[in-house]
């Protein structure tokens, strides 16, 4: 009996995958489901009530949403602005032949993807701290300029997140695209030097296009990291409440709900908004991409 | 093939035993938690846990502990100390108790986050039981801090009288004499005078914490709630407050400090180089002199704190520990005896003033010459002035900001955006104030 049910075609796949499925129904969809419950209840420890979409509509006239929601999609679109083009023409230049110090270059582009946030966010807070001997005051000074209160200022705070998100992210995102051009063949190269094309056009013509499938996935990945950004805007404002919420992002606002102020129901509403924008935007991404159509 | 079909049979056995195993494992997780470790001679074998937010505290309860060990050789606990970061420990112990696991026996809450332990049914244990024999000494507005309906869920800690503390030494030398301060007219007067004598900042305009706004409300005879407990940050009161302080800062009296506040780790380095002359900060705020700027011993005067005008309140409690032992502890009773011996005894009271530098709340103690003047005491030595003599100048003059449920979205919408845009931004204050105003009530919807 056992036998022909572990020898059959048709069990047999599900047998092999169920691990997956049930640790996947267990940590992912069950608190999901949780999730959407809680969203449209009033959460509080021994007490459990159903309020409707009270939470929902509460959501609509919070500023500080807002403001939060603003944050990470400025914040998702200028990370798109800078880690794709810029890990992109890095790659091309170390993929390039005429590169010197190949493997130094991609390890210590890649070094500050190792090291833990938390760390990398507090040195970050000390070098833009608003002390005259702060790290950057330091370096403005030299260029005459006042001290800045960096993480007091909406657009400074905002370029610091930025600086930090660079600095982590361009070597991971390089590598995408450095195995990206391993992919495409070298006789695309060649016969477009007999067609006597330059550089700009195989780059244009040939580098780009080939590598669509892995700025489609670089893409894909960055704006749910984009999105879901927290823990750096948390370790370089020392908490999750920056002055004016300049650091304030969709998740954080979660974690302030839930975590900080106990409104597990009101933190649910927000999450699930965050998953269908962030769904949105994808399914949107992707499919003007062409993701979808078979056989590409 | 037969060899084929061993393969076959050991893959089969092995999938089986993996499924099982991750089965197991999946299922593992709770039953494996409560190991006792014996501990030094403990009469009941309980490892208990308890969780703080300040290095000091610890000390203090492990000495408190010790004492009433060998006091008690029948009621013997056997607790764990454990110190963790303000929000770490504050985050923690809400979803530890919203799910029932994980929580501490015993752990201090802070008053700003304490109505969110008491929202829905308090997962925290009544202590009315170990308050009573002390009730009658204890300034009763500092219990009724940590209660709901009537029942007392922490141990209070100090009154947190809110004064001024002066550095005389830079004063002096711009000619400033800290004892005429006493409205905010002369404050803002010789803080002009200070700057313009050596163009350094005289007094904060904190932007993350709300003492002097909180001062400001008390001396008026107002509160950021209503009567009702409705959240009320657009009162003429506290419009009034805001444009006293904007009208300093503009005077050069205040200056904006790094960290946003005097209570931070930026802020104690900046006056500890003398770039501030003056903190107007709760009566705690001593032990943070001791601990992080110790060279300026000698330097800092204690006195009351400016008014509007003369005759109005002077002081105010700020901040403040609520100790609460959890519905899950173990030896509940032993526990909350303890904590009380700790905290509210006479013993406790008096190590609270010497070790801490904290007012304790039983006022008895205020006035005992030989405790409160001990010329070996770490606090007398480090200040010119003795506290308790401006404490007990001020004694019937201590306000009380409620709390309540509003609190948590009141503070954190104040020293977030409201103060920041008034003091860094230079909002119109009482557009901030309808805005925080209207943050706060729909929050509260």
């Amino acid at each position: 009996m056992v036998k022909r049910f572990i020898y059959n075609k048709k069990a047999a796949p599900y047998v092999f995958i169920l691990p997956f499925i049930l640790v996947f129904l267990l940590f992912f969809i069950s608190p999901m489901i949780n999730t959407v419950i809680m969203s449209f209840e009033d959460v509080l420890p021994g007490s459990r009530k159903f309020v409707g979409f009270e939470n929902y509509t509460k959501l609509l006239g919070d500023k500080v949403f807002l403001v939060a929601l603003w944050n990470s999609f400025k914040y998702m679109i200028w990370t798109l602005i800078l880690l794709i083009p810029i890990p992109m023409i890095l790659a091309c230049i170390i993929d390039s032949k005429l590169m010197v110090g190949k493997e130094f270059f991609k390890s210590a582009l890649y070094l500050p993807a190792l090291t833990s946030v938390a760390v990398a966010g507090i040195i970050f807070r000390f070098a833009f701290g608003e002390q005259a001997t702060s790290l950057m005051n330091q370096v403005v000074a030299l260029f005459g300029m006042d001290p800045f209160k960096w993480l007091k200022n909406g657009t400074t705070g905002f370029i610091v997140l930025l600086v930090l998100a660079c600095w982590r992210w361009t070597g991971v995102n390089m590598l995408y695209f450095l195995s990206g051009l391993k992919n495409i063949p070298g006789e695309l190269y060649e016969s477009a030097d007999i067609d006597g094309a330059n550089t700009w056009q195989k780059f244009r013509y040939i580098t780009i296009p080939q590598l669509k499938p892995t700025t489609i996935y670089v893409l894909t990945i960055s704006i749910y990291a984009g999105l879901a950004m927290f823990i750096e805007s948390y370790m370089v404002f020392n908490g999750n409440n920056s002055p004016n919420n300049i650091g304030l992002t969709i998740v954080g606002y979660l974690y302030r709900q839930g975590i900080e102020k106990n409104a597990m129901g009101y933190a649910s509403a927000v999450g699930l908004v965050l998953f269908v924008i962030g769904m949105a935007i994808n399914l949107v991404q992707l499919k003007l991409n062409g993701t979808f159509k078979k056989g590409d | 093939m037969k060899s084929v079909k061993i393969l076959k049979k050991l893959a089969a056995i092995a999938a089986i035993t993996s499924i099982a195993a991750t089965m197991l494992i999946g299922c593992g997780g709770s039953s494996s938690s409560t190991s006792s470790s014996g501990g030094k001679d403990s009469a009941s074998g309980d490892q208990l846990e308890m969780w703080t937010f300040i290095e000091m505290h610890k000390t203090f309860y492990e000495k408190m502990l010790e004492k009433w060990n060998q006091k008690n050789p029948d009621k013997k606990l056997n607790i764990n100390f454990t110190v963790l970061p303000y929000d770490d420990m504050h985050n923690k112990l809400q979803s530890a108790l919203l799910s029932g696991q994980g929580a501490p026996d015993a752990c201090d809450i802070e008053v700003g986050k304490f109505p969110n332990f008491l929202k829905g049914d308090p997962q925290l244990e009544t202590l009315d039981d170990v308050i009573s024999p002390y009730k009658d000494k204890l300034v009763k507005s500092r219990i009724d801090l940590y209660s709901k309906d009537g029942h007392n869920y922490g141990l209070p800690t100090h009154v947190g009288a809110c004064v001024s503390y002066y550095n005389t030494g830079l004063l002096e030398k711009a000619g400033i004499d800290y004892k005429s301060i006493v409205t905010w007219d002369d404050f803002k007067a010789a803080g002009a005078k200070y700057y313009a004598a050596t163009g350094k900042n005289f007094g904060t305009a904190d932007t993350s914490a709300q003492w002097q706004e909180s001062l400001m409300l008390a001396e008026q005879k107002s509160d950021f709630t209503d009567a009702n407990g409705k959240p009320q940050l657009n009162s003429p009161q506290m419009v009034k407050a805001l444009t006293t302080l904007r009208d300093l800062q503009d005077a050069h009296a205040i200056a904006t400090i790094p960290g946003g506040q005097p209570d931070q780790t930026d802020a104690e380095g900046a006056i500890n180089n003398g770039d501030y002359a003056v903190a107007i900060m709760p009566l705690w705020y001593m032990s943070r002199f001791l601990q992080y700027m110790p060279d300026q011993s000698g330097k800092w005067a204690i006195a009351p704190a400016p008014v509007f005008e003369k005759g109005q309140p002077r002081s105010v409690g700020l901040g403040g520990t609520g100790t609460a032992v959890t519905k899950t502890a173990k030896n509940k009773e032993n526990l909350k005896e303890f904590l009380a011996y700790a905290k509210l005894s006479d013993e406790g009271e008096q190590a609270i003033w010497e070790d801490l530098g904290f007012d304790p709340c039983n006022t008895d103690l205020w006035t005992k010459n030989d405790i409160t003047h001990n010329p070996e005491n770490k606090f007398v030595k480090y200040f010119k002035t003795n506290p308790f003599d401006t404490l007990n100048e001020i004694k019937n003059e201590i306000q009380l900001i409620k709390s309540n449920d509003a609190i948590p979205s009141i503070n954190n919408v104040l020293n977030t955006v409201t103060l920041n845009s008034i003091f860094e931004d230079k909002k119109d204050i009482k557009q901030a104030l309808d805005e925080a105003q209207q943050q706060v009530e729909n929050e509260l919807k």
